[in-house]
C-alpha cells in the first residue's frame, strides 16, 4: 500500500455522490418496467366508452352493459321508485350524501344520477368485488325492514338501495360506483365518457 | 443516527447466528483477494453477469405480454413494440442484450487465451465456462425462434435439420426435436419452455458453480502467476487487493462505459444494420416460402462457415455429415484447451513468437469465418472458408507442439502493474 | 482516423442491409424525414386513400396515429376510418382474404412492418418503378419487383411510364434488350417533383408505421447517454479515490 494520506471526508462525499446519482439512475430505469404494467393500448381500446340504446327500456326494467369488462347497470326507475327514494329514512344508510363514494359530480345527489329516471351504476360491490343481484320488490323476503327495493350482494350480504347507496351495518364501505356517462340523444347514452372528459 | 446503526448491526448479528451472511460477503467480496494488476480484459466477467441480469429481468417482462402460439407470436411481439407502454424499450434491451451477451462472452474467452486462464489449476473453471457457453448458444437459438418471423423459422429449420445428417437416427432425431414434421406451433411451444425455464435455470446454476470454482482457485492475472505464493504474516496475498471496494468500483466504471455503448445500440441502432434484428424477421413465418438468403445470427456464423466449408465426401461419410461433425468439433475442441497447451508459462506476455503468431492467425481465421457466415456462398468464399477452417483446427491440434517449442521469456516472481 | 473507422464499419455492415432483387436497378434514396409532421400527415392521408383499401396495417391503431401525428381524433375518425367507427381499432381492410387471393393471386401483405422488412428505399423505388407491360394481367410491370402482382395504384398521380430499351451483350455473347430507363407515356395529375415529394411523405409514414417508437427513441437515448456520462464521472472519481491505496 502506498503512503498517500487518505482523506475520509472526500471518500465519504464521493461515495455519497455516486450512490445518489446511481440511485436516481436505478429509479429512472425502473420507470419503463413499472409503466409497462399500465393498461396497454389494446386494453384501453377494449375498455373504450360504449354506446347503449335505451329506447326500449321500460320503467322498472334494468339492462346490463359490459364496460371495461365489468357489468354496468342501467335502471329506468318508476315514479314510485323515485318517490320511495325521497321518503327514505336516510338514517339506515352509511353514506346517504355520497361523500365517501365514487361518482361524477352530476351524480352526487340523493338519487345518484343526472336524470332521476335513469340510474347508471357499476355493478360491482364495493366490498370485495362480487356483483350484487337486483331485488326490486318492496318488502322482499329476507331483505329485512324497511326494504323499498334495491340490490343485494350474495357474497357477504351487503345491501344497497335503488340509488346504489349502501346500508349501514353491512360489510361494504361505500355506495356503488357511478361511471362517467352522458346522454347522446333521448334514446342513446354513452358509458365511460362524459362531456367533461371526452373518451 | 447511531441508534439506527446499532439496530442494523444487531440485525446483522441476528442473521449471522442463523445464516453465513457476513461470511459469504467476506469470502466473495470483502476479503476475496484478487490480483492488483487486472487490466482491460478483466472487465468482461463482471459485464457478462450484468448482461445476464438484464436478460433475466427484461425476459420476465417480455413473457408477461408474449404469446408462444404460432398464430399469435408475431403479433404479440408487435403488440409489445406498440401497445405496451415502453414495451419497445424492454424488447430492444432484450434483443440487443442477446448480441451484447455474445460480444462480452467472446471477449471474456479471448482473455483466457491471452493469459492462459484455463491452465492448471483452473481447468474445471474453464470447463464450467465452456458449459455456460454451450447453454448460452442453446438459449440464444431457442430464443431466436420466438418472434416467429421468417428468419426465426428458417434458421430453426436449417439448424434442426443438421441433426438429420447423423446416420441411422438423424431423421428421427430431427423430428423428435421439432415434435412435428416441420418447425411448427409445437416446436415454438417447446422452445419457449426451454428458453424461459430450463436453460435459464441451467445458466444460473452454472454461473454459480463458475464463480465458486473461481473463488476456490483464485483469479489468474495478466502475468499468469499465482499471487497465493507470496503472502504476508496474516496470510493475505501480497499482490492481492480485496475485491470490494477496489474491483467493485473499477468494474462499476467498466459497467457504466458498457451501458453507454449498449445504449447507443439500443436507442440509435437496435437493428445494427440487420445483424441484431434482421429485415426478413419482420415478415411472419411462412413454411411455404424460404427467404432468398438465410444466415444464422452473427454469433453463430463462424461455426456455420465451418459447416458449409466441407464439400467433399471422404472416409465412407458424405460431405453433409462431415460438415456437421466439424462444426460440432469446432466448439467441443475448446474443452480440451487446458490439456493441449504445454507451455511452461501461462501469459502471452512471456510466451514466444510461435504462440503469438498462432493466436493471431486463429483470431483472424475465426473473424473471417464469422464474416463469411453471413454472406451467400460463392466458390471463392468457400475456398477461403476451407483455409480458415483448417487454420482454426490447426491452432488446437498443433498446440502441444508449438507451445513446447516456443521460446518463452522468464516469468517475474511478483505481478507487474 | 474516425472517418476510416466509420467507413470500415459501414463496409462490414453493408452486406446485410436490405438486399435488392438481383439484376434490379440501384435503389433510389427515399430520404425519409420523421421530424416533418406535415409530411407524415400527408403520408397518412395517402396511405388510407390508396393503400388501406387492399392492405391492412393490423398492428396500428387509429388513435395512435392521431396522437403521434398531432391530428385531432374526430378528424381522424372522419377522414381516415373507413372500416370501423372505433378510434381505438387497428387498421383492418374490408376485403376478404379469399377474395384478395382470387383477384391478385396472393393476398396483399399487411403493411404494419413492411418498411422494416423491405426498407424505405426499396418501397420508394418500387412505387416509381411501374411501367406499361401488356403481357402482364394488370397491364403493368415493375422494375424493382418483376412480375409484381400489385397494380399501379398511384397511376392517376404519376401517369403512366413506358420502358426505353437498349441492347446489351451478355456473357454468352448474345445481344439482349434490357430496360435502360423509363419515360413518361401519359402525364399524371402531379408533376414528377410533386409525385416524388408525395411518395417521400408516404414512405416516411410507412417508416413511422413500422416502428412508432422511433419518434421518441432517439430523444430518450440522448437523455440516457447524458445521464450515464454524469454517472461515469461520479463513479470514476470514486474509483480513483479508492485506488490511491493501491498505486
Amino acid at each position: 500500500m502506498s503512503d498517500n494520506t487518505v482523506d475520509p471526508g472526500r471518500r465519504r462525499f464521493l461515495t455519497g455522490t455516486a450512490t445518489v446519482i446511481g440511485g436516481i439512475g436505478a429509479s429512472f430505469a425502473a420507470v419503463p418496467f413499472v409503466a409497462s404494467f399500465q393498461p396497454s393500448a389494446r386494453a384501453k381500446a377494449i375498455g373504450a366508452p360504449v354506446e347503449v340504446d335505451i329506447g326500449k327500456l321500460e320503467p322498472g326494467q334494468r339492462i346490463i352493459q359490459k364496460w371495461r369488462g365489468k357489468p354496468v347497470w342501467i335502471l329506468r326507475r318508476t315514479p314510485e321508485m323515485i318517490e320511495s327514494l325521497k321518503s327514505f329514512d336516510t338514517g339506515i344508510l352509511r353514506d346517504p350524501e355520497s361523500d365517501k363514494s365514487a361518482q361524477p359530480k352530476y351524480a352526487k345527489n340523493s338519487w345518484r344520477s343526472e336524470n332521476p329516471e335513469y340510474l347508471v351504476l357499476v355493478g360491482v360491490c364495493t366490498h370485495l368485488g362480487c356483483s350484487p343481484t337486483f331485488v326490486p320488490e318492496p318488502g322482499a323476503a329476507g331483505m329485512g325492514s324497511p326494504w323499498n327495493g334495491g340490490f343485494f350482494c350474495p357474497c357477504h350480504g351487503s345491501k344497497f338501495d335503488l340509488a346504489g347507496r349502501v346500508f349501514a351495518g353491512v360489510p361494504a364501505p361505500a355506495n356503488l360506483e357511478v361511471p362517467p356517462y352522458q346522454f347522446l340523444t333521448e334514446t342513446r347514452m354513452k358509458i365511460g365518457a362524459d362531456k367533461e372528459n371526452a373518451t | 443516527m447511531n441508534a439506527i446503526i446499532r439496530q442494523l448491526t444487531g440485525l446483522r448479528d441476528w442473521v449471522d447466528e442463523r445464516f453465513p451472511l457476513t461470511k459469504w460477503w467476506n469470502d466473495h467480496l470483502g476479503q476475496y483477494y484478487a490480483p492488483k494488476n487486472f487490466n482491460f480484459w478483466y472487465f468482461f466477467g463482471a459485464l457478462s453477469l450484468v448482461v445476464f441480469g438484464l436478460q433475466i429481468v427484461t425476459g420476465i417482462w417480455l413473457v408477461m405480454s408474449y404469446k408462444p402460439d404460432a398464430d399469435m407470436a408475431f403479433a404479440s411481439v408487435e403488440y409489445i413494440m406498440r401497445d405496451v407502454d415502453w414495451g419497445w424499450l424492454i424488447r430492444y434491451l432484450h434483443s440487443t442484450g442477446a448480441s451484447a451477451f455474445f460480444i462480452v462472452i467472446y471477449l471474456h474467452m479471448f482473455r483466457a487465451l491471452l493469459y492462459g486462464s484455463y491452465r492448471k489449476p483452473r481447468e474445471l473453471l474453464w470447463i464450467l465456462g465452456m458449459l455456460l457457453y454451450l447453454s448460452l448458444m442453446a438459449e440464444a437459438f431457442t430464443g431466436y425462434l420466438l418472434p416467429w418471423g421468417q428468419m426465426s423459422f428458417w434458421g430453426a429449420q436449417v439448424i434442426i435439420s443438421l441433426f438429420g445428417a447423423i446416420p441411422f437416427v438423424g431423421e428421427g432425431l430431427s423430428t423428435l426435436i421439432r415434435g412435428d414434421y416441420v418447425v411448427s406451433d409445437i416446436t415454438l411451444n417447446r422452445f419457449f419452455s426451454l428458453h424461459v425455464v430450463a436453460l435459464p435455470l441451467a445458466l444460473v446454476g452454472l454461473v454459480f458453480f463458475h464463480i465458486i470454482a473461481l473463488h476456490e482457485v483464485g483469479s489468474n492475472n495478466p502475468d499468469g502467476i499465482e499471487i497465493k505464493k507470496h503472502k504476508d504474516a496474516n496470510g493475505k496475498p501480497l499482490d492481492g487487493i480485496p475485491f470490494h471496494p477496489y474491483y467493485t468500483l473499477k468494474d462499476s466504471v467498466g459497467i457504466v462505459v458498457f451501458l453507454m455503448l449498449f445504449s447507443v445500440a439500443v436507442f440509435f441502432a437496435p437493428e445494427m444494420g440487420g445483424y441484431f434484428l434482421e429485415a426478413n424477421n419482420f415478415i411472419p413465418a411462412d413454411s411455404m416460402k424460404t427467404p432468398e438468403h438465410i444466415a444464422p445470427v452473427w454469433y453463430f456464423t463462424p461455426f456455420y462457415s465451418i459447416l458449409r466449408a466441407n464439400t467433399v465426401n471422404f472416409l465412407w461419410l458424405d460431405a453433409k455429415l462431415w460438415g456437421v461433425i466439424f462444426m460440432g468439433m469446432g466448439v467441443m475442441i475448446l474443452f480440451l484447451l487446458p490439456w493441449l497447451d504445454r507451455s511452461p508459462v501461462k501469459s502471452i506476455r512471456y510466451r514466444g513468437v510461435l504462440y503469438k503468431s498462432a493466436l493471431g492467425i486463429f483470431v483472424v481465421s475465426f473473424l473471417i469465418l464469422g464474416y463469411l457466415g453471413v454472406l451467400p456462398v460463392t466458390e471463392m468464399r468457400t475456398a477461403v472458408a476451407q483455409i480458415c477452417t483448417v487454420l482454426y483446427f490447426l491452432f488446437f491440434l498443433l498446440m502441444p507442439i508449438y507451445t513446447k517449442l516456443d521460446k518463452t521469456k522468464p516469468v517475474p516472481d511478483r505481478v507487474t502493474m | 482516423m474516425h472517418r476510416l473507422l466509420l467507413a470500415a464499419i459501414i463496409g462490414v455492415l453493408a452486406p446485410l442491409s436490405f438486399a435488392n432483387t438481383p439484376g434490379a436497378p440501384e435503389l433510389l434514396n427515399a430520404n425519409v424525414d420523421l421530424s416533418d409532421q406535415a409530411g407524415l400527415q400527408n403520408g397518412a392521408k395517402l396511405f388510407v386513400n390508396y393503400c388501406v383499401s387492399c392492405h391492412s396495417a393490423s398492428f396500428m391503431r387509429y388513435n395512435r396515429i392521431a396522437a403521434d401525428l398531432g391530428i385531432p381524433e374526430d378528424k381522424v375518425a372522419q377522414s381516415m376510418m373507413f372500416t370501423t367507427d372505433k378510434i381505438g381499432d387497428t387498421m383492418t381492410v374490408a376485403m376478404k382474404r379469399e377474395d384478395a387471393e382470387t383477384w391478385f393471386g396472393i393476398p396483399p401483405p399487411d403493411l404494419s412492418v413492411i418498411a422494416r422488412a423491405r426498407g424505405a428505399d426499396w418501397i420508394y423505388s418500387f412505387l416509381q418503378g411501374f411501367y406499361i407491360d401488356e403481357s402482364r394481367p394488370t397491364g403493368m410491370n415493375n422494375l424493382y419487383l418483376p412480375g409484381a402482382a400489385m397494380p399501379h395504384v398511384l397511376w392517376e398521380l404519376q401517369g403512366l411510364k413506358q420502358p426505353v430499351f437498349h441492347t446489351q451483350t451478355d456473357e454468352l455473347g448474345k445481344d439482349r434488350q434490357v430496360i435502360s430507363h423509363l419515360e413518361q407515356a401519359t402525364p399524371g395529375l402531379l408533376t414528377e417533383v410533386d409525385y416524388k415529394k408525395n411518395l417521400r411523405d408516404l414512405v416516411s409514414f410507412l417508416v413511422y408505421l413500422g416502428e412508432p417508437a422511433k419518434l421518441v427513441r432517439y430523444r430518450v437515448g440522448v437523455w440516457v447517454l447524458l445521464f450515464l456520462s454524469v454517472l461515469l464521472v461520479a463513479v470514476y472519481l470514486l474509483k480513483r479515490e479508492y485506488w490511491k491505496d493501491v498505486h
